[in-house]
């Protein structure tokens, strides 16, 4: 990996953000979230917070007395990354029913898309795809790389309440509404897993850098998990990746 | 113990709010005004993180179940004790049986109850502010049952007699420094926003406030980025959104403006149809 030319910006009163080429690239996602260790690892105050999205990180200090002091400290932090090192990421396998009673946006695609549902469901759960973010809502991932047939604009209208679990699409993004809530993407199945639990430490097991690929699931099985996911006896399939 | 005989229009329990979770989506949360709510702690000889009772526009009715001391700040929603009017900014004596309410809202929107101590309510992921899907509710409800600590010896902090209470109240004036993308801007856009007076929509809660003038919008939408309490979203359509306590943590649109901690605290004291300016800070720091 090599190193970017960043902006770095002040940002209200007390943080810094610092700014990558402004294009959705799984290699600045990479580089960010290396970055963010190192700071993490370097800078030990405590009250000092860092987040990241797709190519931005935000610091934010307890105080900024000088901003160009704490600007020359990251910058000597970044120039010291070792690029070559390589980054360890979980890849996750997530339970998805595709069943036209959790999917109900699946015949509307079908007929937008020109696409029957077969195929709509194979091109989804075919993928690997990236976390570059969370947010929204607590433990709403932002997935990248969904399969260009199936890409499709939100609905002019968002629906009030989409159930918890709803798998979607919206836009070029495909993702997981982790509790019900208002939203204007297309569902096409459910999830019987919990993405957050507020008392579970950490309260989502996948961050950001991570990759999540769906396995498609029949209502039998979703029954089954949704009873081991409620007992806590759910194990999901985990592997470790460099990629 | 307090018991909720009225829970009023919206209250929730917060304190200053939720740290270290932001990159799984939970915004920072607690209270409002923290202006307000501090000065309610300090009153008390609380610590500034104690957890206070929110109390939104309408009072609740509480019936105190055991003897304590306590503070009210912030908005004035005319607050009596067993139907007496009460002052705000001073420590009353609460015994076993006492009631507390409110009456009509003469200034600010949100007001502040500091207890002795504090309130106990569970602690999830280190803070006690409420929010939906993180605390078991994201408000007070009726009929519920509020622990709160037992009445230790208050040390009241002096120096906070000498505060200007009204001031807070009084400016409409709402300190900010650029933000990441103000410089995409046109002149005239940056000459407006400093220039015009903006009014609050109908449309403010805890997770933003939207202003009711229309901006022509040409910036493009950007890449979902970080944004932060206080940041000033301009939408797609040509309105300011002001992001205030429970934000969202990331956003995709253009982010013009960022206020102060000082703004948000003040800001969280105006209601729909106020008025506001923002005023550039020139930081250089």
């Amino acid at each position: 990996m090599k190193s970017f030319e960043l902006k770095y910006k002040s940002f209200g009163e007390n943080s810094i953000l610092i700014e990558w080429p402004s294009i959705i690239d799984e290699n600045i996602l990479k580089n960010i979230l290396l970055f963010k260790l190192e700071i993490e690892k370097k800078i030990s105050t405590r009250n000092v917070y860092l987040k990241s999205s797709y190519n931005s990180l935000l610091i934010t200090y307890p105080i900024i007395n000088n901003t160009q002091n704490k600007v020359l400290e990251l910058k000597k932090i970044y120039q010291e990354i070792n690029f070559i090192k390589k980054q360890v990421f979980n890849k996750w396998e997530i339970p998805v029913c595709y069943d036209l009673s959790f999917g109900s946006d699946l015949e509307y695609l079908e007929k937008s898309l020109s696409i029957n549902k077969k195929e709509i469901i194979s091109l989804h759960s075919k993928k690997e795809y990236r976390v570059y973010n969370i947010g929204f809502l607590p433990g709403f991932l932002y997935l990248g790389g969904l399969d260009k047939k199936i890409r499709h604009p939100r609905k002019k209208n968002p629906k009030f309440n989409i159930p918890k679990g709803s798998v979607g699409i919206g836009g070029s993004q495909t993702g997981i509404y982790p509790n019900e809530s208002p939203g204007g993407w297309h569902i096409i199945g459910n999830s019987p897993i919990n993405l957050f639990d507020s008392k579970q430490s950490p309260p989502c097991f996948v961050t950001p850098g991570d990759k999540v690929s769906f396995i498609s699931i029949s209502l039998k099985e979703y029954e089954l998990i949704k009873i081991q996911v409620e007992s806590k006896l759910y194990v999901f399939n985990k592997t470790v990746t460099n990629d | 113990m307090i018991e909720v005989l009225k829970s009023g229009f919206y209250s929730t329990i917060q304190d200053l709010g939720r740290f270290g979770f932001e990159n799984y989506g939970v915004p920072i949360s607690g209270s409002m005004d923290q202006f307000s709510s501090i000065i309610s702690n300090k009153l008390l000889g609380n610590k500034d993180n104690d957890a206070v009772m929110e109390i939104t526009m309408t009072g609740p009715v509480l019936k105190f179940l055991e003897t304590t001391k306590i503070s009210i700040t912030g908005a004035d929603i005319s607050p009596s004790i067993n139907n007496n009017p009460v002052k705000l900014n001073i420590v009353h004596n609460i015994n076993k049986g006492d009631f507390l309410s409110f009456g009509k809202l003469k200034y600010g929107i949100r007001s502040y109850l500091s207890v002795s101590g504090g309130f106990l309510t569970k602690e999830v992921m280190g803070s006690k502010s409420m929010y939906p899907n993180i605390t078991k509710s994201f408000r007070i409800a009726d009929g519920e049952y509020l622990k709160i600590k037992a009445l230790n010896k208050i040390n009241i902090n002096p120096e906070i007699t000498q505060i200007d209470y009204l001031k807070h109240f009084k400016t409409n004036k709402i300190k900010v420094f650029k933000g990441p993308e103000f410089d995409e801007l046109s002149d005239k856009q940056k000459h407006n926003i400093f220039n015009k007076n903006f009014t609050i929509s109908n449309d403010n809660n805890r997770m933003a406030f939207q202003l009711n003038e229309t901006f022509i919008n040409q910036l493009k939408p950007i890449i979902t980025s970080l944004v932060m309490q206080g940041t000033v979203q301009l939408t797609p359509s040509g309105k300011l959104i002001i992001l205030m306590r429970d934000n969202q943590t990331c956003g995709g649109y253009p982010r013009v403006l960022q206020l102060n901690e000082s703004a948000i605290n003040k800001l969280s004291q105006k209601h729909m149809n106020n008025e506001i300016k923002f005023e550039l800070i020139n930081a250089l720091k």
